[in-house]
Protein backbone atom coordinates (compact mmCIF):
# COMPACT_ATOMS: atom_id res chain seq x y z
CA UNK A 1 0.00 0.00 0.00
CA UNK A 2 1.64 3.24 -1.30
CA UNK A 3 -1.10 4.98 -1.22
CA UNK A 4 -0.57 5.96 -4.68
CA UNK A 5 -3.57 8.98 -5.15
CA UNK A 6 -3.04 9.19 -8.93
CA UNK A 7 -4.20 12.90 -10.55
CA UNK A 8 -3.54 14.25 -7.87
CA UNK A 9 -0.50 16.93 -6.89
CA UNK A 10 0.34 15.96 -3.26
CA UNK A 11 -0.70 18.05 -1.14
CA UNK A 12 -3.10 20.11 -3.44
CA UNK A 13 -6.37 19.48 -2.14
CA UNK A 14 -8.64 22.43 -3.09
CA UNK A 15 -11.12 23.60 -0.20
CA UNK A 16 -14.50 22.31 -0.47
CA UNK A 17 -14.86 20.03 -3.45
CA UNK A 18 -17.11 17.53 -2.26
CA UNK A 19 -15.23 14.75 -5.18
CA UNK A 20 -12.05 14.46 -3.12
CA UNK A 21 -12.57 12.51 0.08
CA UNK A 22 -10.28 11.76 2.93
CA UNK A 23 -11.45 8.15 3.19
CA UNK A 24 -8.01 6.96 1.80
CA UNK A 25 -6.48 7.96 4.94
CA UNK A 26 -9.48 7.56 6.99
CA UNK A 27 -9.58 3.82 5.02
CA UNK A 28 -5.78 3.18 5.79
CA UNK A 29 -5.92 4.40 9.61
CA UNK A 30 -8.78 2.83 10.54
CA UNK A 31 -8.54 -0.43 9.27
CA UNK A 32 -8.76 -3.66 11.69
CA UNK A 33 -5.26 -5.67 12.03
CA UNK A 34 -6.63 -8.70 11.16
CA UNK A 35 -8.68 -7.98 8.03
CA UNK A 36 -12.48 -8.38 8.09
CA UNK A 37 -14.54 -8.77 4.99
CA UNK A 38 -16.99 -7.01 4.38
CA UNK A 39 -19.50 -7.85 0.81
CA UNK A 40 -18.64 -4.37 -0.42
CA UNK A 41 -14.51 -4.47 0.63
CA UNK A 42 -12.42 -4.01 -2.57
CA UNK A 43 -10.14 -6.65 -3.51
CA UNK A 44 -7.41 -5.37 -5.65
CA UNK A 45 -4.35 -7.97 -7.26
CA UNK A 46 -0.71 -7.61 -6.26
CA UNK A 47 0.64 -9.70 -8.40
CA UNK A 48 -0.17 -11.47 -11.75
CA UNK A 49 -1.39 -14.93 -10.92
CA UNK A 50 0.81 -17.35 -10.46
CA UNK A 51 0.89 -20.95 -12.07
CA UNK A 52 1.12 -22.60 -8.74
CA UNK A 53 -2.45 -21.11 -7.42
CA UNK A 54 -5.38 -23.23 -7.57
CA UNK A 55 -7.67 -22.59 -10.23
CA UNK A 56 -10.27 -20.64 -8.22
CA UNK A 57 -7.55 -18.71 -6.91
CA UNK A 58 -6.05 -18.01 -9.45
CA UNK A 59 -9.33 -16.63 -11.40
CA UNK A 60 -9.56 -14.15 -8.11
CA UNK A 61 -6.18 -12.99 -8.63
CA UNK A 62 -7.28 -12.38 -12.28
CA UNK A 63 -10.77 -10.63 -12.00
CA UNK A 64 -8.87 -8.48 -9.99
CA UNK A 65 -6.31 -6.61 -11.72
CA UNK A 66 -9.16 -3.71 -11.01
CA UNK A 67 -10.82 -3.63 -7.44
CA UNK A 68 -13.63 -5.92 -7.15
CA UNK A 69 -15.84 -6.18 -4.07
CA UNK A 70 -15.99 -9.19 -2.27
CA UNK A 71 -20.27 -9.62 -3.47
CA UNK A 72 -18.79 -9.25 -7.62
CA UNK A 73 -16.07 -11.89 -7.01
CA UNK A 74 -18.90 -14.16 -5.50
CA UNK A 75 -21.39 -13.29 -8.79
CA UNK A 76 -18.56 -14.05 -10.95
CA UNK A 77 -17.11 -16.67 -9.60
CA UNK A 78 -20.89 -18.29 -8.73
CA UNK A 79 -19.30 -19.07 -5.39
CA UNK A 80 -21.10 -17.96 -2.06
CA UNK A 81 -19.47 -15.57 -0.39
CA UNK A 82 -18.78 -17.82 3.21
CA UNK A 83 -17.12 -19.84 0.53
CA UNK A 84 -15.20 -17.95 -0.73
CA UNK A 85 -13.92 -15.58 2.15
CA UNK A 86 -11.21 -18.24 3.27
CA UNK A 87 -9.94 -18.15 -0.47
CA UNK A 88 -10.01 -14.28 -0.08
CA UNK A 89 -8.12 -14.82 3.39
CA UNK A 90 -5.63 -16.71 2.43
CA UNK A 91 -4.76 -14.61 -0.65
CA UNK A 92 -4.29 -11.92 1.75
CA UNK A 93 -2.35 -14.08 3.78
CA UNK A 94 0.00 -14.91 0.96
CA UNK A 95 0.14 -11.28 -0.18
CA UNK A 96 -1.34 -12.19 -3.68
CA UNK A 97 -4.33 -9.75 -3.13
CA UNK A 98 -4.43 -6.56 -0.76
CA UNK A 99 -8.10 -5.36 0.46
CA UNK A 100 -9.37 -1.60 0.81
CA UNK A 101 -12.09 -1.90 3.58
CA UNK A 102 -15.51 -0.27 3.41
CA UNK A 103 -15.92 3.03 4.83
CA UNK A 104 -15.62 2.35 7.90
CA UNK A 105 -18.82 1.34 10.30
CA UNK A 106 -20.22 4.33 12.29
CA UNK A 107 -23.44 5.04 14.09
CA UNK A 108 -24.15 7.80 11.40
CA UNK A 109 -22.60 8.75 8.47
CA UNK A 110 -19.96 10.81 7.90
CA UNK A 111 -21.27 14.48 5.65
CA UNK A 112 -18.54 14.60 3.83
CA UNK A 113 -19.66 11.18 2.47
CA UNK A 114 -22.96 11.71 2.32
CA UNK A 115 -22.55 14.68 0.22
CA UNK A 116 -20.26 13.19 -2.03
CA UNK A 117 -22.98 10.25 -2.85
CA UNK A 118 -25.59 13.22 -2.99
CA UNK A 119 -23.15 14.96 -5.82
CA UNK A 120 -22.66 11.30 -7.62
CA UNK A 121 -26.40 10.60 -7.78
CA UNK A 122 -27.25 14.14 -8.83
CA UNK A 123 -25.18 13.03 -12.54
CA UNK A 124 -27.38 9.86 -12.36
CA UNK B 1 -3.81 -11.39 -24.25
CA UNK B 2 -7.74 -10.19 -24.36
CA UNK B 3 -8.52 -12.42 -21.34
CA UNK B 4 -11.29 -10.21 -20.93
CA UNK B 5 -13.23 -11.75 -24.20
CA UNK B 6 -12.18 -15.11 -23.79
CA UNK B 7 -14.48 -18.03 -22.85
CA UNK B 8 -13.41 -19.24 -19.89
CA UNK B 9 -12.87 -15.56 -18.03
CA UNK B 10 -14.65 -15.05 -15.04
CA UNK B 11 -14.71 -11.64 -14.32
CA UNK B 12 -16.20 -8.03 -15.12
CA UNK B 13 -16.24 -6.67 -18.99
CA UNK B 14 -13.80 -4.39 -19.36
CA UNK B 15 -16.32 -1.71 -19.45
CA UNK B 16 -17.55 -2.76 -16.10
CA UNK B 17 -14.60 -2.82 -13.81
CA UNK B 18 -13.96 -0.17 -11.58
CA UNK B 19 -11.17 2.26 -11.52
CA UNK B 20 -7.77 1.65 -9.85
CA UNK B 21 -8.29 4.78 -7.80
CA UNK B 22 -11.38 3.12 -5.99
CA UNK B 23 -10.38 3.55 -2.54
CA UNK B 24 -13.71 2.00 -0.67
CA UNK B 25 -17.31 1.54 -1.00
CA UNK B 26 -20.49 2.54 0.90
CA UNK B 27 -23.28 0.50 1.06
CA UNK B 28 -27.22 0.98 1.04
CA UNK B 29 -29.53 -2.11 1.57
CA UNK B 30 -33.23 -2.31 -0.43
CA UNK B 31 -35.50 -4.53 1.55
CA UNK B 32 -39.03 -5.73 1.03
CA UNK B 33 -41.31 -8.72 0.44
CA UNK B 34 -41.24 -10.61 -2.80
CA UNK B 35 -42.21 -8.88 -5.73
CA UNK B 36 -41.92 -5.41 -4.79
CA UNK B 37 -39.59 -4.35 -7.00
CA UNK B 38 -36.21 -4.64 -5.24
CA UNK B 39 -34.13 -5.71 -8.22
CA UNK B 40 -36.21 -3.85 -10.69
CA UNK B 41 -34.68 -0.59 -8.76
CA UNK B 42 -31.30 -1.84 -8.45
CA UNK B 43 -31.52 -2.50 -12.40
CA UNK B 44 -32.62 1.23 -13.11
CA UNK B 45 -30.02 2.62 -11.58
CA UNK B 46 -27.00 0.44 -11.51
CA UNK B 47 -24.40 1.01 -14.08
CA UNK B 48 -23.51 -2.96 -14.30
CA UNK B 49 -26.30 -5.12 -14.91
CA UNK B 50 -27.39 -6.53 -11.08
CA UNK B 51 -25.91 -9.19 -10.15
CA UNK B 52 -26.27 -11.70 -7.88
CA UNK B 53 -24.27 -12.97 -4.83
CA UNK B 54 -25.50 -15.98 -2.65
CA UNK B 55 -25.00 -16.38 1.21
CA UNK B 56 -25.39 -19.57 3.12
CA UNK B 57 -26.01 -20.15 7.01
CA UNK B 58 -26.70 -23.31 9.00
CA UNK B 59 -29.16 -23.05 11.18
CA UNK B 60 -29.40 -25.14 13.81
CA UNK B 61 -33.43 -25.81 14.65
CA UNK B 62 -35.50 -28.41 16.71
CA UNK B 63 -38.25 -29.91 14.90
CA UNK B 64 -41.62 -28.71 16.34
CA UNK B 65 -42.48 -32.44 15.97
CA UNK B 66 -39.31 -33.76 17.04
CA UNK B 67 -40.24 -36.00 20.18
CA UNK B 68 -36.34 -36.54 20.70
CA UNK B 69 -35.79 -32.91 21.08
CA UNK B 70 -32.91 -33.81 18.29
CA UNK B 71 -30.98 -30.65 17.18
CA UNK B 72 -31.62 -30.63 13.36
CA UNK B 73 -29.31 -28.48 11.06
CA UNK B 74 -30.32 -26.78 8.01
CA UNK B 75 -28.48 -25.13 5.16
CA UNK B 76 -30.51 -22.02 4.13
CA UNK B 77 -29.00 -20.29 0.59
CA UNK B 78 -30.11 -17.02 0.07
CA UNK B 79 -29.76 -14.63 -3.62
CA UNK B 80 -29.12 -11.27 -3.44
CA UNK B 81 -29.44 -8.85 -6.03
CA UNK B 82 -26.90 -6.37 -5.71
CA UNK B 83 -25.77 -3.47 -8.44
CA UNK B 84 -23.28 -0.62 -8.32
CA UNK B 85 -22.82 3.18 -8.83
CA UNK B 86 -19.66 4.64 -9.24
CA UNK B 87 -19.84 8.22 -7.03
CA UNK B 88 -16.36 9.75 -7.95
CA UNK B 89 -13.06 7.98 -8.93
CA UNK B 90 -12.75 6.99 -5.44
CA UNK B 91 -15.93 6.26 -3.59
CA UNK B 92 -18.39 3.85 -4.93
CA UNK B 93 -22.43 2.80 -4.02
CA UNK B 94 -23.13 -0.73 -3.81
CA UNK B 95 -27.02 -1.48 -3.84
CA UNK B 96 -27.99 -4.63 -2.22
CA UNK B 97 -31.70 -5.99 -2.54
CA UNK B 98 -32.59 -8.65 0.10
CA UNK B 99 -36.05 -10.46 1.08
CA UNK B 100 -38.15 -8.66 4.05
CA UNK B 101 -39.61 -11.99 5.64
CA UNK B 102 -38.32 -12.63 8.91
CA UNK B 103 -36.92 -16.50 7.91
CA UNK B 104 -34.18 -14.18 5.49
CA UNK B 105 -33.33 -11.72 8.42
CA UNK B 106 -30.44 -13.99 9.58
CA UNK B 107 -28.88 -12.06 6.62
CA UNK B 108 -28.86 -8.64 8.25
CA UNK B 109 -25.97 -9.01 10.06
CA UNK B 110 -23.39 -8.85 7.70
CA UNK B 111 -25.64 -6.93 5.31
CA UNK B 112 -26.20 -3.80 7.48
CA UNK B 113 -23.01 -3.66 9.16
CA UNK B 114 -21.31 -0.62 7.91
CA UNK B 115 -24.61 0.32 5.32
CA UNK B 116 -25.53 3.85 5.01
CA UNK B 117 -29.12 3.23 5.57
CA UNK B 118 -31.78 1.18 3.45
CA UNK B 119 -34.96 2.06 1.58
CA UNK B 120 -37.93 0.05 2.63
CA UNK B 121 -40.09 -0.63 -0.48
CA UNK B 122 -43.80 -0.83 0.80
CA UNK B 123 -46.21 -3.30 -1.51
CA UNK B 124 -49.98 -1.88 -0.59
CA UNK B 125 -51.27 -4.89 -1.10
CA UNK B 126 -48.79 -7.16 1.00
CA UNK B 127 -48.18 -4.29 3.95
CA UNK B 128 -47.46 -7.04 6.47
CA UNK B 129 -44.04 -7.45 5.31
CA UNK B 130 -42.98 -4.19 5.63
CA UNK B 131 -44.53 -3.89 8.70
CA UNK B 132 -42.53 -6.14 10.09
CA UNK B 133 -38.94 -5.19 8.15
CA UNK B 134 -39.85 -1.59 9.89
CA UNK B 135 -40.13 -2.59 13.16
CA UNK B 136 -36.59 -4.67 12.62
CA UNK B 137 -35.19 -1.66 11.37
CA UNK B 138 -36.00 0.35 14.10
CA UNK B 139 -35.21 -2.24 16.60
CA UNK B 140 -30.94 -1.99 14.67
CA UNK B 141 -31.23 1.33 14.48
CA UNK B 142 -30.97 1.30 10.53
CA UNK B 143 -32.13 4.32 9.29
CA UNK B 144 -34.54 4.32 6.32
CA UNK B 145 -37.15 6.14 4.14
CA UNK B 146 -40.71 4.04 2.67
CA UNK B 147 -40.62 4.13 -1.06
CA UNK B 148 -44.39 3.12 -1.83
CA UNK B 149 -44.82 0.83 -5.44
CA UNK B 150 -47.68 1.78 -6.95
CA UNK B 151 -49.01 -1.61 -8.85
CA UNK B 152 -51.48 -1.48 -11.45
CA UNK B 153 -54.99 -2.95 -8.90
CA UNK B 154 -53.09 -2.48 -6.02
CA UNK B 155 -55.27 -0.47 -3.64
CA UNK B 156 -54.11 3.19 -3.07
CA UNK B 157 -54.07 5.34 0.12
CA UNK B 158 -53.24 8.65 1.09
CA UNK B 159 -49.95 8.59 2.48
CA UNK B 160 -51.07 9.67 5.89
CA UNK B 161 -53.35 6.54 6.08
CA UNK B 162 -49.92 4.42 5.22
CA UNK B 163 -48.05 5.91 7.39
CA UNK B 164 -50.63 5.71 10.47
CA UNK B 165 -50.83 2.00 9.68
CA UNK B 166 -46.91 1.41 9.36
CA UNK B 167 -46.84 3.25 13.16
CA UNK B 168 -44.67 5.21 11.29
CA UNK B 169 -42.19 8.71 12.90
CA UNK B 170 -43.43 11.78 10.83
CA UNK B 171 -39.63 12.55 10.59
CA UNK B 172 -39.52 9.44 8.13
CA UNK B 173 -39.75 10.12 4.72
CA UNK B 174 -42.31 8.56 2.61
CA UNK B 175 -42.16 8.57 -1.23
CA UNK B 176 -44.29 7.85 -4.14
CA UNK B 177 -41.79 5.67 -6.07
CA UNK B 178 -41.82 3.94 -9.89
CA UNK B 179 -39.00 1.19 -9.22
CA UNK B 180 -38.94 1.30 -13.05
CA UNK B 181 -38.05 4.23 -13.75
CA UNK B 182 -34.58 5.70 -13.07
CA UNK B 183 -34.94 9.63 -11.85
CA UNK B 184 -37.89 8.11 -9.32
CA UNK B 185 -34.78 5.53 -7.78
CA UNK B 186 -32.44 8.22 -8.22
CA UNK B 187 -35.05 10.25 -6.04
CA UNK B 188 -35.57 8.11 -3.25
CA UNK B 189 -31.98 7.21 -2.76
CA UNK B 190 -31.72 11.36 -2.37
CA UNK B 191 -34.37 11.34 -0.01
CA UNK B 192 -32.42 8.71 1.88
CA UNK B 193 -28.85 10.68 1.71
CA UNK B 194 -31.15 13.82 2.61
CA UNK B 195 -32.57 11.90 5.49
CA UNK B 196 -28.97 10.42 6.67
CA UNK B 197 -27.85 13.93 6.31
CA UNK B 198 -30.56 15.90 8.56
CA UNK B 199 -29.81 12.79 11.42
CA UNK B 200 -26.01 13.74 10.94
CA UNK B 201 -26.38 17.40 11.56
CA UNK B 202 -28.70 17.64 13.45
CA UNK B 203 -28.57 17.44 17.07
CA UNK B 204 -31.36 15.93 19.25
CA UNK B 205 -33.77 17.86 21.03
CA UNK B 206 -32.93 18.21 24.96
CA UNK B 207 -35.30 16.50 26.88
N1 LIG C 1 -46.13 -1.11 -11.89
C1 LIG C 1 -44.95 -1.35 -11.33
N2 LIG C 1 -44.38 -2.57 -11.53
C2 LIG C 1 -43.18 -2.80 -10.94
C3 LIG C 1 -42.54 -1.82 -10.15
N3 LIG C 1 -41.38 -2.34 -9.67
C4 LIG C 1 -41.31 -3.60 -10.15
N4 LIG C 1 -42.37 -3.87 -10.93
C5 LIG C 1 -42.63 -5.16 -11.60
O1 LIG C 1 -42.86 -6.14 -10.59
C6 LIG C 1 -42.24 -7.37 -10.89
C7 LIG C 1 -41.34 -7.83 -9.75
O2 LIG C 1 -40.26 -6.93 -9.57
P1 LIG C 1 -38.84 -7.38 -8.97
O3 LIG C 1 -37.95 -6.21 -9.07
O4 LIG C 1 -38.37 -8.63 -9.58
O5 LIG C 1 -39.22 -7.67 -7.46
P2 LIG C 1 -38.29 -8.20 -6.25
O6 LIG C 1 -38.77 -9.58 -5.95
O7 LIG C 1 -38.57 -7.28 -5.10
O8 LIG C 1 -36.86 -8.16 -6.68
C8 LIG C 1 -41.49 -7.13 -12.19
O9 LIG C 1 -42.25 -7.68 -13.24
C9 LIG C 1 -41.40 -5.64 -12.32
O10 LIG C 1 -41.42 -5.23 -13.66
C10 LIG C 1 -43.17 -0.54 -10.01
O11 LIG C 1 -42.65 0.37 -9.34
N5 LIG C 1 -44.37 -0.37 -10.61
MG1 LIG D 1 -35.51 -9.79 -6.75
Amino acid sequence: MNGSRPDNEPGAEPPGNPDRLYILSTAETRARPRTHLDLVTLIVSRAEPDPGLQPEHAAVVRMCDFPLSVAEISAYLELPVSTLTPMLTELLSDGKVEARPPVPAAALPDVRILEAVMHGLQKL
Amino acid sequence: MDYRSSESYAGPRSEDTLPATATAAVKVVIVGGFGVGKTTLVGSVSEIRPLTTEETMTQAGVGVDDLAGIEQKTETTVAMDFGRISINDQLVLYLFGTPGQERFWFLWNGLFEGALGAVVLLDTRRMEVSYDVIGRLEERGVPFVVGVNAFPGAPRYPMSELRAAMDLDDSVPMIDCDARDRASCRDILMALMRYLYTLTTVSPEPQ
